[in-house]
């Protein structure tokens, strides 16, 4: 496999704080101090307040809109319908279909109608609902099978946006090896990204007739085009800044406040500011797609799995947004990470007039490591075989097939990671009399002593593809400067990866701190002035980005190398860097400095790096070599259950992991831990409740997130199989920890009751013996 | 309306506060210190925790004209000068922060739980701190945090 690095010259040996180690971040000091500026905190003197109205129907036909009652109210500077939307009325990820402010009709219950600008957010909003909107509602449509067989009125397609196919060996031969057969069906909720951060900018207008905008977002190179074409602006006259971003999981990948603000500034000419407020956030992003999955699956005797056959459907929703690659995603691994040699998939999904979806972290994946983690469970109950033996008799390894055809090329450890849990001790099972209410189900309700509680152990394992794939040249880049800043060689890393809170700022400055010995590094604004970094999702960014960055530094290190040897008169493929000094390779001795080398000068590099060639599925069979990588991981969940009252008290949760190699040891604990658990909210305790189309929950009080005392102490244990194409030998991290975590819970209350308990996340009604 | 406060030890004439504001918004809107953050504004999640009189409160859920007279510290005011408070520099080197937008609420509540029980155990810092939520980071970290920082307060200065 070839990769477009440049062969690398000797790093500098071991520098403080550089790759490997768990340096501070960057953006640390501000965060702690409070002087960090998020999205929503962007201020500008004289700034106008925008606001949305919303489509209080699922679905309805705009009849008419009246603003002139709204124009009218003092303070208020604009009123904007679909008629003041200059270019393209609608804007999409991946199909333009999201209308940018409705016409005709609306699809979903929150879809922006109007917005509005005025003097204060007050008197925006009061303004904007005295708009009058003329609804003739119509029977919202939310049967993803009815857009499944075509039938659904008012979408493309009738309703079906993508059906995804993957046929793989010969089931009907697996079905008759098989001894052992289930088939089962299980059922997922929306999930909600809930980041603290809600959706927020500044736009401001500049002289030349474009737009400033400062968002937070995933991705400020995608978004950018989009904006312009409603907007009717060239790409140049919209520039966009990341503000800082207070988390996103996919729910910042589809645009928000952007072109909104956008318009609100063009046309009042002042700068305006948007700010969801949480319950406009719960309209105002993309949910995790709600799932429903059946799963057949068939085994020898002995445990050896000889076909899988799954039909997933997701439902996405009012509008496309990334439903086309997130089925594809869900489908493509339907069959979980194992060595089977017949598969049948089929993935669909679906519009209706449900609140749209699109990505969240684990990308279809979690819905479909569920379902298949839950089987697993389900067939080895049927077997009489250990579940986790059962998995580590069919795990993936490298080399093997992936039902789309794909063979394995980097490691695939899923027998060290299945072996650590499995030999991890199991936390003390004390008598539950003697521990502590808080750590019983119920907790400070003090609803049990004991009586009615059973304990549970559950296990799964999920694997991921990493990067963008089917045949995208996915690319990043970074431009690297160094100069001497009083007396010290220093450097500079720009590039536009978005940081979200996982931390690309550290990984930025560790890299620069490796590769070319330097101590400080400064990080400029994120921005649309330099190349696109690709999206911060799919476990994709620190990959893909430490590609660029490590090959900028190495351009620059070349450079310098090579005007220390023109100085010294000696072969620059005799010298190398060490901290502020070049050196004789060979005997270390010190030649020159590097503040002599570059005196009042500068280095500065930029490099666009493109992951391996990936190639698009073949559509009727799903074969294909889509993916530039895989990553692997496994949880082990023990839970405690109330089998009276149905509660439930997750005691331990236990991970490992193959990074690759750990650029920052801590934030990979970080993106473990907190993906966990995401993962146990879902198996839990969060569920967006929609009914007719309508989300009755849009609230903190109501949607519920894990607190720190509904998690359980979480046990980690990072492996570093080295990948052999990216740098340093690293792998995607932030989706795994999403996918295994929540079938561990599930199979662990699964073992804990001896329900089969289809459907997360599961409720206390669904508990009691 | 006017609103006469004591703001991280400063005291302060606000005008121009509408009359249904909250302390929240007086504090990020009109004083321009906007490390209280605004995730929810209805008390559920913590991110615009400050003292208020010495009490921990939800800055969402009080109302601007209510802190009249009285005194109000929030995340700026609890280092000194270029100083982190150790509760800030245990959140750093824990790796406590990631997107952070949680992290000014969660380093207050931190702060005031370390004033009341300077060796909390695990559970009472889980309880403690379950009114602050955090989405990224699993709260393990933060739990870490919290136990650096109270060790480091035990020590002799
Ligand atoms: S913003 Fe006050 S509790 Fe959430
Ligand atoms: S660090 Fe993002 S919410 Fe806590």
């Amino acid at each position: 496999m070839t990769t477009t690095l440049p062969s690398r010259t000797a790093p500098p040996t071991q520098q403080a704080d550089g790759v490997g180690s768990s340096t501070l971040r960057p953006d640390g000091i501000p965060k702690v101090d409070g002087s960090f500026i998020y999205s929503s905190d962007e201020y500008h003197e004289g700034a106008l307040w925008g606001v949305t109205l919303r489509s209080p129907h699922p679905r309805a036909r705009i009849a008419s809109i009246d603003t002139t009652t709204a124009e009218g109210i003092d303070g208020v500077a604009a009123v904007l319908t679909h008629l003041d939307v200059p270019g393209s009325k609608t804007y999409g990820m991946i199909i333009s279909d999201q209308p940018v402010l409705a016409f005709d009709e609306v699809r979903y219950q929150g879809e922006p109608v109007a917005v509005v600008a005025a003097s204060n957010p007050e008197v925006a909003r009061r303004a904007s609902n005295l708009i009058q909107v003329e609804y003739e509602e119509l029977a919202p449509q939310t049967d993803p099978e009815v857009s499944i067989a075509g039938k659904a009125e008012g979408f493309p397609d009738g309703g079906l946006v993508r059906h995804v196919k993957i046929r793989h060996g010969d089931v009907e031969a697996g079905r008759r090896a098989a001894d052992v057969v289930i088939d089962e069906s299980f059922e997922i909720g929306t999930q909600d990204p809930a980041f603290l951060g809600p959706e927020s900018g500044l736009a401001v207008p500049v002289g030349d007739g474009g737009v400033e905008l400062y968002v937070s977002s995933q991705h400020l190179h995608h978004d950018q085009p989009q904006i312009a074409a409603s907007l009717d602006l060239p790409l140049d006259k919209v520039r966009l800044v990341l503000s800082g971003v207070g988390g996103a999981f996919g729910g910042k990948e589809d645009l928000n406040v952007h072109i909104h603000a956008c318009l609100l500034a063009l046309r009042t000419g002042r700068p305006v500011r948007m700010v969801y407020n949480r319950e406009e956030s719960f309209f105002g992003h993309v949910h995790r797609h709600p799932a429903t999955a059946r799963v057949e699956l068939g085994a020898t005797r002995d445990g050896k799995l000889v076909f899988s056959k799954v039909r997933l459907v997701l439902d996405g929703g009012a509008y496309a947004s990334q439903s086309p690659r997130v089925i594809g995603n869900g489908s493509f691994f339907a069959g979980g990470a194992y060595d089977v040699a017949n598969v049948w998939i089929d993935g669909y999904a679906t519009y209706t007039n449900n609140p749209p979806c699109g990505a969240m972290r684990g990308f279809g994946l979690v819905q479909s490591i569920y379902a298949i983690e839950s089987a697993i469970d389900r067939l080895a109950r049927e077997l009489g075989m250990d579940p986790l033996e059962l998995r580590m008799k069919n795990a993936l390894s490298e080399g093997d097939v992936l039902p789309t055809g794909q063979a394995i090329d980097g490691p695939a450890p899923l027998q060290e990671l299945l072996t650590y849990v499995k030999d991890l001790p199991l936390p003390d099972a004390s008598n539950p009399a003697s521990v502590d209410p808080r750590a019983r189900p119920g907790g400070l309700g003090n609803t049990t002593r004991g009586e009615g509680m059973k304990r549970g152990v559950g296990y799964a394992l999920g694997m991921k593809a990493i990067g963008f794939s089917g045949g995208a040249d996915d690319t990043s880049t970074a431009r690297v400067t160094m100069w001497i800043r009083d007396g010290e060689p220093v450097a500079e890393v720009y590039c536009a990866a978005a940081e979200l809170g996982q931390g690309i700022v550290a990984v930025e400055t560790q890299i620069a701190r490796t590769e070319l010995g330097v101590s400080q590094v400064f990080l400029p604004d994120k921005d649309t002035d330099i190349a696109d970094p690709g999206a911060t999702s799919a476990s994709r960014q620190t990959w893909m980005t430490a590609g660029s960055v490590v090959a900028a530094c190495e351009l620059v290190r070349a450079e310098l190398l090579d005007r220390a040897a023109a100085l010294i008169d000696e072969p620059a493929a005799e010298l190398v860097l060490r901290g502020p000094n070049i050196c004789d390779a060979t005997s270390g001795r010190t030649l020159i400095d590097v503040a002599e080398v570059l005196g009042e000068t500068t280095i500065s590099h930029e490099y666009t790096y493109h992951h391996r060639k990936t190639y698009p599925i073949d559509e009727e069979t799903g074969q294909g070599d889509a993916h530039p990588a895989f990553a692997y991981a496994v949880h082990r969940a023990v839970v405690d259950v109330d089998t009276e009252l149905g509660l439930v008290r997750v005691v331990e949760m236990a991970s490992a992991q193959d990074v690759g190699k750990a650029i920052n040891p801590v934030a990979v604990e970080g993106q473990m831990e907190g993906g966990s658990v995401q993962g146990l909210g879902l198996a839990i305790m969060e569920e967006l409740d929609i009914s007719d189309g309508r989300i009755r929950n849009p609230s903190f009080t109501d949607y519920l997130i894990p607190t720190m005392l509904d998690v359980p102490p979480i046990k980690l244990k990072v492996f570093e199989f080295p990948h052999p194409d990216s740098a340093y030998g690293l792998n995607g991290v932030g989706e795994l920890p999403n996918l295994s975590s929540t079938p561990a819970i599930l199979n662990a209350l699964r073992d804990a009751t001896g329900l089969d308990l289809p459907r997360a996340p599961v409720r206390p009604v669904d508990l009691i013996l | 309306m006017r609103v006469q406060v004591t703001v991280n030890g400063v005291e302060q004439v606000v005008d121009g506060v509408w009359e249904l504001d909250s302390l929240l918004n007086m504090l990020r809107e009109h004083l321009g210190l906007r490390g209280t953050k605004n995730a929810c504004e209805q008390g559920e999640c913590g991110s615009c925790s400050v003292y208020l009189d010495g009490s921990l409160v939800c800055s969402c859920l009080v109302a601007a004209a209510q802190v009249e007279g009285r005194s109000v510290v929030t995340v700026e005011g609890l280092g000194s000068g270029d100083e982190l408070h150790p509760v800030q520099r245990a959140f750093l080197e824990t790796g406590s922060v990631q997107c952070g937008f949680c992290t000014p609420g969660m380093v207050v509540a931190a702060h005031a739980l370390l004033q009341s029980d300077g060796n909390p155990d695990e559970l009472t810092v889980r309880e403690e701190l379950s009114g602050n939520l955090c989405r990224c980071t699993g709260y393990t970290k933060i739990l870490d945090a919290v136990n650096l920082a109270a060790a480091r307060m035990k020590e002799p200065s």
